[in-house]
């Protein structure tokens, strides 16, 4: 007899020449994607720690007048912080300017570091780091940071105030290269 | 003829152990991770090869990048110590019930003349509207806090006194210089610097030979 046909998509109107396709299941079964969201999240667990923010030592040097610390001139390394990331440096005392004072970066000095400390006797190694006004915190940090990175040891560097003409020969390599 | 009946599949997808998964990923981070201490204002700290980590019972000083300075005494022993020790000694003359208020405070970031009128505000004044604790050569009133606190710890193991400086990327360097001198006119050369996390370059001296842990 007439029977209501509710079967969804099951009508079989056929049209000629159309050929009947078996129906597939519409269920996704998520067994598979648990496992694998498990395994994720055992694997992360297992390899990562809380992130924790470090702490850096920083030792200052005691500022006794009566034991000035006595360094060889050709021993030592001056570094000294300016504007916008840039670091200018030269070697024992600054006698000529032009020839002896040089420029670079943050990524750069590591070389410098690491070259002047293989050419030195490590007895007498002293790098000796100035800051300028316009220096950040960042780049203080930073170059202390590289102290460690390169294994020099404490006792080997110390952070100084700058010369009054040290700073002005930062203003006037600032002004020639254009560094605002 | 009857028709071959087709049996009706259903749609539906079952959802509950999704569900199960995304309730075990947050209970998962609740109870792993700890609650982040408060911060003045957002700080981008430098990042350094460190591997010490910061304790949390630290006297901080943080310097945030419009150049103020703010004070933490995370240590709650000796909290109450220090703060008495800079009422007695600035004489601020702060009633038992303000000392309590300043006691309860996370940061200190007034100068001194400024502090009793905070206090007495209906409403807690957000840090990131205080003053900053000045550090300037003329008026270091940090090098004050620096001794009460070095006073709250005579007698002890110095290795107690956590002194910690968070300072942000862009802060200038004349603005650490104060905040080392306040440690400096109270004799202590030995402080940590908080910084995020940076992996030792290839190729370094530090990579190539790493430090013996003793």
């Amino acid at each position: 007899m007439a029977e209501l046909d509710t079967s969804s998509g099951g009508g079989h109107k056929k049209g000629p020449g159309v050929k009947k396709s078996p129906k597939k299941s519409t269920k996704v079964d998520l067994t598979p994607m648990v496992d694998l969201g498990f395994l994720l999240i055992t694997f992360f667990v297992f390899t990562t720690t809380m992130s924790q923010p470090t702490a850096m030592n920083l030792n200052e040097p005691k500022p006794d007048k009566n034991n000035q610390l006595e360094v060889k001139q050709s021993a030592t390394l001056t570094l000294l912080l300016g504007k916008q990331d840039k670091i200018y440096y030269y070697n024992g005392i600054l006698t000529d300017p032009n020839s002896q004072f040089k420029s670079s970066n943050f990524k750069d000095i590591r070389q410098v570091i690491v070259d002047k400390k293989k050419a030195t006797p490590s007895v007498d190694l002293m790098y000796i780091i100035k800051a300028d006004k316009t220096a950040t915190y960042k780049n203080a940090i930073d170059i202390l940071d590289e102290m460690t990175i390169c294994a020099v040891p404490p006792g080997h560097y110390a952070e100084v105030d700058m010369s009054a003409q040290e700073a002005t020969l930062i203003h006037q390599t600032e002004d020639a290269n254009g560094i605002k | 003829m009857p028709r071959a009946k087709i049996p009706r599949k259903s749609t539906n997808v079952d959802m509950t152990a999704m569900c199960d998964v995304a309730f075990l990923l947050l209970s998962f981070f609740i109870l792993a991770t700890k609650q982040k201490p408060p911060e003045v204002v957002q700080i981008n700290t430098p990042s350094s090869v460190s591997t010490k980590v910061a304790k949390s019972n630290a006297i901080m000083v943080t310097l945030t990048k419009d150049e103020k300075v703010y004070l933490s005494i995370g240590d709650n022993a000796h909290k109450k110590e220090i703060i008495e020790g800079i009422n007695k000694s600035q004489n601020l003359n702060l009633s038992p019930d303000e000392l309590a208020k300043l006691e309860k405070e996370d940061f200190i970031g007034q100068p001194f003349n400024k502090l009793k009128g905070t206090l007495d505000l209906a409403t807690p004044l957000a840090p990131a509207r205080m003053d900053g604790i000045p550090t300037d050569s003329t008026n270091n009133e940090l090098a004050a806090w620096i001794a009460s606190v070095s006073d709250a710890y005579r007698g002890e193991d110095m290795d107690n006194l956590n002194l910690l400086v968070k300072g942000d990327n862009a802060a200038f360097y004349s603005s650490f210089k104060n905040i080392k001198d306040a440690f400096a006119k109270n004799e202590i050369y030995k402080f940590k610097v908080v910084t995020n996390a940076e992996g030792v370059p290839a190729g370094s001296e530090l990579a190539l030979h790493p430090p013996v842990n003793k």
